[in-house]
C-alpha cells in the first residue's frame, strides 16, 4: 500500500481519467490523507428474510469527501446505502446488524427516531423522482415537514436552487410543474430538494444512470461543488464516473459460499480512489475495474 | 432482351418472395370468431338500446316540469309529479356521501399505510371487505333494518337510515377502489418524501392522497351510481310507504327514493302510472349515466397527467 501522489500520476495511468480535466480536484486525497469519519460502520450485515445480503461491512465515510461505492449487481451496493439513513426501514423483510455510527450516535440503537435520521442524511434515488409539484413546492418540501427554521421560503428557494446549480434555469418558472423539466433537469432538483434541508450528508444510489452524458457531467460537477459543505456517498456502475469525482472508492463484490451456494456481498478493499484505480491491493478490485469481471 | 438463366432464377425467386406477401385466401376461423364477438356486442348493445327506447318512448310525455314539482297523487294521474322520491333521494345520496367516503377512505389507508399484512385480524378485515363487495343487497337491507332503523340506533324510518344501510352496502367498493388508488402511488414519490425526513402521515397527507383523490372520487361516484338505483334495501327500511309529502329532514318524516318510487308506480295497473314509472326511470337514467361520465371525465384527465 504505498501512498500514491495525487491527481497528475492518475491522468497519465489510466485512460479512464484522462480526458477529465476536473480529475485534479476529484482526487484531492490520497492514501496518507488522513480520513475524518462522519459515518462509521461497523460489523454491518443486512438480510432481506432469510437472504443474506451483505456480511460485515467495516467502513468510514470521510466528512466532505465523496465516497464511491462500486462492485457488480446484486453485491449490495444499494442495501449497504439505504442502511446509513435507515431507507431500510421501508422495506420489512429487512434487517440490519451491527452499527452505524453517526455524530457519536449508533443510528440503529432503540432511542434513535429514523425521522429525524433522514432529516440529516439525505438521499438521491436512481430515477429522478420529483414530485408531481412546483418546482418551488418540491424545494420547500422537506423544511416544511420538517419544520425547518426557515426565515423567507422564497429567499430559501432561490439559495438552494442556486447552491444545486439550477436557479438560472428555472428562476421563471417556480410555479410550474417539476414533471415539465428535461430529466436531467428533475435529478439536479432532486439533488437540490435533498439539500434544502441542510443535511450533511447526501446519499446518492447511481444518480446519473438515467440520464445522458452533459446531463451526466453537470450532476458530477455539482457533487464536486457540493462537497465543499457535504459528504457524500454515491453508488455508481460507472467506473469513470468514479475516477472522475470520488475521493476514495469502496469495492464490493458478490462471494459465493461453496457448499451452500448462498450469493452474499463483502466489502473487498476501500482506500483512495487514486490507489483504487491504479493500484489495487486486490487481484478482484482489479479485474473489475479493467473490466474483466462483473 | 435476351435475359439469361440466371437473371430468370432471380425474378422468380423475387416473384415468389413477393407472392407469400399477398394474403392467401379468406381466415374462416378469424372471421367467424369476429363475426360472433360482433353478434354479442349487437345482442349487448341492442338489449339495452331497445331499453332505454321503450323506457323514453312511454315517459316522453310526462317528462314535464310537473314530474319534478308535484307530489305523487292518485286524482290527479296527469300532473303528479316526484317531487318527494327526488327529495328523498338527495337526502339519502347526501348521507351515504357524508358517511361513506371518511370511513371508506380511512380505512382504505389503513389497510394499505399501516395494517402489517403478517397479522391474522389484518387479513381477516381483507378477505372480510372482499366477501362484503359481493353479499347481494337485500342482506343489507335486513341488517339496517335490524340495527339502524330499529336495534342499536333505533333511528325509525327515515332518510338517513336508508343513507346508513346504502353506505353499509357500498363501504366496500369505496374501500377496495381507494385502495387501488392508493397503492398506484409509484414508490418512488414515498421514498422521495421519506427520504426528506417526512413522517408516514405527513407522506399520506401530502403526497399519497392528492395523487390517490381523482381514482378515489372516481370509485365514489360508481358507488353511490350503484346505491342511487338500489330499490330492495330500501324497502326493508321504510321507503315502502306512498309518500305523499317531502320528508322535513333527512332525520324525520317518512320518506321515499326515486327507485322506490318507480317501483310503486309500476306495479299499479292503470296505464297513466306506468306511464309515470317509466318518465321516472328516463330521470333515474340520467342521473346514473351524468354520475358515470363525471367518473369516466375525471378518470381520463387523471391518465392524460400522467
Ligand atoms: N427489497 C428486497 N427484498 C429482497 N431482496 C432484496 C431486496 N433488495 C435487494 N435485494 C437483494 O439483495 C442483494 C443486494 O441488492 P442491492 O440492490 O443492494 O444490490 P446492488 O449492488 O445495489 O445492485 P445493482 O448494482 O444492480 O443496483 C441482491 O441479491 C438483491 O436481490
Ligand atoms: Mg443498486
Amino acid at each position: 500500500m504505498t501512498p500514491k501522489k495525487k491527481g497528475s500520476s492518475a491522468k497519465e495511468q489510466d485512460p479512464a481519467m484522462v480526458r477529465v480535466d476536473r480529475s485534479a480536484d476529484a482526487g484531492k486525497v490520497d492514501q496518507s490523507t488522513p480520513l475524518v469519519p462522519i459515518i462509521r460502520t461497523e460489523d454491518l450485515s443486512v438480510s432481506y428474510g432469510d437472504f443474506q445480503a451483505v456480511e460485515d461491512v467495516n467502513l468510514d465515510f470521510g466528512k466532505n469527501e465523496i465516497t464511491a461505492l462500486i462492485g457488480p449487481s446484486g453485491c449490495g451496493k444499494s442495501t449497504v446505502l439505504r442502511s446509513l439513513n435507515r431507507m431500510n426501514d421501508l422495506i420489512p423483510t429487512a434487517r440490519v446488524s451491527g452499527s452505524v455510527h453517526y455524530h457519536g450516535a449508533d443510528l440503529y440503537s432503540e432511542k434513535i427516531d429514523p425521522i429525524q435520521v433522514r432529516r440529516h442524511i439525505g438521499m438521491v434515488f436512481q430515477k429522478p423522482n420529483p414530485f408531481p409539484k412546483s418546482i418551488y413546492d418540491n424545494i420547500a418540501y422537506g423544511p416544511r415537514v420538517t419544520d425547518m427554521k426557515v426565515d423567507n421560503m422564497d429567499d430559501h428557494v432561490e439559495q438552494t436552487l442556486r447552491r444545486a446549480a439550477l436557479w438560472d434555469e428555472v428562476k421563471d418558472k417556480l410555479k410550474n410543474s417539476a414533471i415539465g423539466l428535461s430529466g436531467g433537469q428533475q435529478q439536479r432538483l432532486c439533488i437540490a430538494r435533498a439539500i434544502a434541508t441542510n443535511p450533511d450528508v447526501l446519499l446518492m444510489d447511481e444518480p446519473c444512470s438515467a440520464l445522458d452524458p452533459v446531463a451526466t457531467l453537470r450532476i458530477e460537477e455539482l457533487m464536486i461543488e457540493l462537497r465543499e459543505n457535504y459528504s457524500i456517498i454515491i453508488v455508481t456502475h460507472n467506473m469513470q464516473q468514479a475516477a472522475r469525482v470520488s475521493d476514495r472508492t469502496a469495492f464490493f463484490t458478490v462471494s459465493i459460499d461453496e457448499d451452500s451456494g448462498d450469493r452474499t456481498g463483502r466489502l473487498v478493499e476501500f482506500g483512495a480512489t487514486s490507489h483504487i484505480f491504479i493500484d489495487p491491493s486486490d487481484k478482484r478490485t482489479e479485474d473489475y475495474i479493467s473490466g474483466r469481471f462483473g | 432482351m435476351a435475359t439469361s438463366k440466371r437473371t430468370t432464377m432471380a425474378v422468380d425467386a423475387a416473384k415468389a418472395t413477393t407472392q407469400k406477401l399477398y394474403k392467401s385466401g379468406v381466415d374462416i376461423k378469424g372471421e367467424l370468431f369476429r363475426a360472433v364477438l360482433l353478434l354479442s356486442i349487437i345482442v349487448a348493445v341492442g338489449m339495452l338500446g331497445s331499453l332505454i327506447a321503450y323506457v323514453i318512448w312511454r315517459g316522453w310525455d310526462r317528462l314535464d316540469w310537473n314530474l319534478f314539482v308535484n307530489n305523487p297523487s292518485s286524482i290527479f294521474l296527469d300532473t303528479a309529479g316526484f317531487a318527494p322520491a327526488i327529495v328523498g333521494t338527495i337526502y339519502v345520496m347526501l348521507g351515504v356521501l357524508v358517511t361513506v367516503v371518511p370511513i371508506g377512505v380511512s380505512a382504505a389507508i389503513y389497510l394499505e399505510e399501516y395494517a402489517d399484512r403478517t397479522r391474522w385480524y389484518n387479513r381477516l378485515v381483507e378477505v372480510n371487505i372482499q366477501n362484503l363487495a359481493a353479499v347481494p343487497s337485500i342482506v343489507f337491507g335486513i341488517l339496517g333494518l335490524a340495527f339502524v332503523v330499529r336495534g342499536w340506533l333505533n333511528l325509525g324510518f327515515v332518510a338517513f337510515a336508508g343513507s346508513l344501510t346504502l353506505a353499509m352496502m357500498v363501504l366496500p367498493t369505496v374501500i377496495i377502489a381507494s385502495r387501488e388508488a392508493i397503492r398506484a402511488v409509484p414508490p418512488l414519490i414515498r421514498q422521495a418524501s421519506y427520504g426528506l425526513g417526512a413522517t408516514r402521515w405527513q407522506t399520506i397527507r401530502h403526497n399519497v392522497l392528492p395523487a390517490a383523490t381523482p381514482g378515489i372520487i372516481t370509485g365514489t361516484i360508481l358507488a353511490m351510481s350503484r346505491a342511487i338505483g338500489e330499490t330492495a334495501p330500501l324497502l326493508l327500511v321504510g321507503a315502502t310507504t306512498f309518500v305523499l309529502f317531502t320528508p322535513e329532514s333527512p332525520f324525520e318524516g317518512a320518506y321515499s327514493a326515486i327507485p322506490v318510487q318507480i317501483f310503486q308506480w309500476a306495479a299499479r295497473p292503470q296505464d297513466e302510472f306506468r306511464i309515470l314509472a317509466a318518465a321516472g326511470a328516463i330521470v333515474l337514467l340520467v342521473l346514473l349515466l351524468a354520475m358515470n361520465s363525471v367518473a369516466i371525465w375525471i378518470r381520463a384527465r387523471l391518465t392524460k397527467d400522467t
